[in-house]
């Protein structure tokens, strides 16, 4: 396994609510990591860290290092939408952007510069492709984004995120607003995306994380409690607590 | 089933009925007040009216029409609006992009909703006191000036309305890309709340050109129509005002008249902005 996200003595205070505590992981490139654990164990606070969300509230504070490749990203010198263009984020309800659903693709690559004319246009046909989306939309891209399904809007934002060529996806909880068809439909994408991808994600589900899983992070009460590939936490896990968990004693 | 009559209905039933009567008492007073310009505005108006200034004795009864108050109203207004959106857009902006729920954005909220309360004659007289400090005369300048200190607090917190509006899952979804604040509130923001935005802006229109103290100190009156910023500008309300205290039953008709065409105006805008807020909602996410 090659390390692709090194994170070290990492600390999220709310206010005063401190929600991470000390956590240190190293989480494995071209996988997929599912993060798991009760509700309010700090998930989505830890997925916020590594694409930099809680700059956004004044009220935040991240301590600690959080390194893509060697890189930390808290770094001074380092510039947030940098940060956040490498490190994509699916968001857990679909929120298309107020424009077409082509404009929602070519969005992210016009404000980056990364194509233009016939090129943008391939790559936003590329790019739905790739979220398996193209051939429902293809006669209507000029169409509102707001007019597709939810399914569909979750896979418009997949495209949209991947057309910003990010190296590591996000997901928190992607699917847990979707129908059950239309989640096994993002399921299937984000396991072909490890391929070129790192992808981490945060799920309730613990079917999804058995089924998706390379490596798993189990949390509870702001600290990891147990972290490692997935075969291993799920077959063996060495602590009561994720053992516990995942006989589905508490949720 | 049968139905029965629990105090839940009765009470729906009772709401409704009060909604109802509420509606129908603004709607009846909206109509006597139409019925009543149209019936003693209409015989009056004809193509001289809203094609000529003033010949001499107008106002006694004379030739001529109300060109010179259409002419100065347009221009009075609009001037207001577009310097009011100048600075009332970069102010709703910024209280929605980069402040944020601060202390700084409801002081400026609550600023803005003071300013809005002041009557318009208080501004009228502040712009006089400033024009005579400066030695100015009554000019379309300062009448523009002032209209837009007038429509700034309207145009702004209209627009701060809307930007709230906004989920702030949308403009995540734009930072969630490697948008900057800017980008993300010039593509999100206001796409989202471009409908609002424009109701805002007319909004503000329609209170400019409707008013009448703010510019009875500051632009004046006059029989032509504005050469220049520096030149006294007449007005649609103030012409309204001047005609309906004549003693001369056909000056105050013509009063009614013009008071048509100023409602006509105002009808005419709100239509718009209702007909291009429902263009520009095409791509707004519900
Ligand atoms: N904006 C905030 N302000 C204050 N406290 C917060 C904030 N966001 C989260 N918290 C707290 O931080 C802790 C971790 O929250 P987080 O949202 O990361 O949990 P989670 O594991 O994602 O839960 P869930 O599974 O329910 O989504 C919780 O105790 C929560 O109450
Ligand atoms: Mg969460």
């Amino acid at each position: 396994m090659e390390t692709q996200i090194k994170i070290r003595d990492l600390n999220v205070y709310y206010n005063k609510v401190h929600a991470l505590k000390d956590i240190n992981l190293d989480l494995p490139r071209g996988q997929i990591t599912v993060i798991v654990g009760p509700s309010g164990c700090g998930k989505s606070t830890l997925l916020k860290t590594l694409n930099r969300f809680h700059d956004l509230a004044d009220d935040t504070q991240v301590t600690g290092h959080v390194e893509l490749d060697g890189v930390d990203l808290y770094a001074p010198d380092v510039e947030v939408t940098e940060v956040r263009t490498k490190v994509g984020l699916i968001a857990q309800r679909p929120f298309p952007l107020p424009m077409s659903i082509f404009e929602n693709v070519a969005y992210g690559m016009r404000i980056h510069k990364l194509a233009r004319g016939k090129e943008l246009r391939d790559k936003v046909k590329h790019y739905l492709e790739v979220a398996g989306l193209w051939d429902e939309v293809k006669g209507r891209l000029n169409t509102p984004a707001r007019d597709l399904s939810i399914g569909q809007q979750q896979r418009l934002c997949l495209a949209r995120g991947l057309a910003v060529e990010p190296e590591v996806i996000l997901g928190d909880e992607p699917t847990s607003s979707l129908d059950p068809i239309s989640a096994k439909f993002i399921e299937e994408r984000l396991e072909e995306l490890k391929k070129d991808y790192t992808v981490v994600l945060v799920s309730h589900v613990l079917r999804q994380a058995r089924h998706l899983a390379d490596y798993l992070v189990f949390m509870y009460l702001g600290e990891v409690v147990e972290a490692g590939p997935a075969e291993q936490v799920l077959n063996a896990p060495k602590n009561d607590r994720t053992r516990a968990y995942l006989q589905g004693e508490f949720y | 089933m049968k139905k029965r009559w629990t105090l839940a209905h009765l009470e729906d039933r009772a709401m409704r009925t009060i909604m109802q009567l509420a509606s129908l008492v603004l709607v009846g007073v909206l109509a006597a007040i139409l019925v009543t310009i149209f019936i003693r505005g209409l015989p009056f108006l004809d193509l001289d009216l809203i094609t000529k200034t003033p010949q001499g004795g107008f106002f006694l009864g004379g030739e001529g029409g109300i060109l010179n108050a259409i002419v100065g109203s347009l221009l009075l207004a609009g001037g207001g609006t577009l310097l009011a959106l100048f600075i009332s857009l970069p102010i709703a902006f910024g209280i929605n992009v980069y402040t944020g729920a601060s202390r700084l954005a409801s002081l400026l909220r609550m600023a803005l909703d003071v300013l809005w309360g002041i009557p318009s004659l208080v501004y009228g007289a502040f712009g006089f006191t400033i024009m005579i400090a400066f030695g100015m005369r009554a000019s379309l300048g300062a009448g523009i000036l002032v209209l837009t200190l007038l429509q700034i607090p309207i145009m702004v917190r209209s627009m701060d309305e809307v930007m709230r509006m906004v989920p702030s899952e949308l403009s995540q979804a734009a930072y969630s890309l490697g948008a900057t604040r800017l980008e993300a509130a010039w593509s999100v923001l206001v796409r989202q709340a471009l409908p609002g935005l424009v109701t805002a802006v007319l909004l503000a229109f329609g209170r400019g050109i409707g008013d009448a103290a703010s510019v009875l100190f500051t632009a004046g009156f006059s029989d032509r129509i504005p050469t220049s910023l520096a030149s006294p500008s007449a007005s649609l309300p103030l012409a309204v005002f001047f005609q309906l205290g004549s003693p001369f039953p056909e000056v105050r008709g013509n009063g009614y008249a013009t008071a048509l065409v100023l409602t006509v105006l105002i009808l005419f805008i709100s239509m718009l902005s209702r007909f291009l807020a429902r263009r520009l909602s095409r791509n707004v996410i519900r």
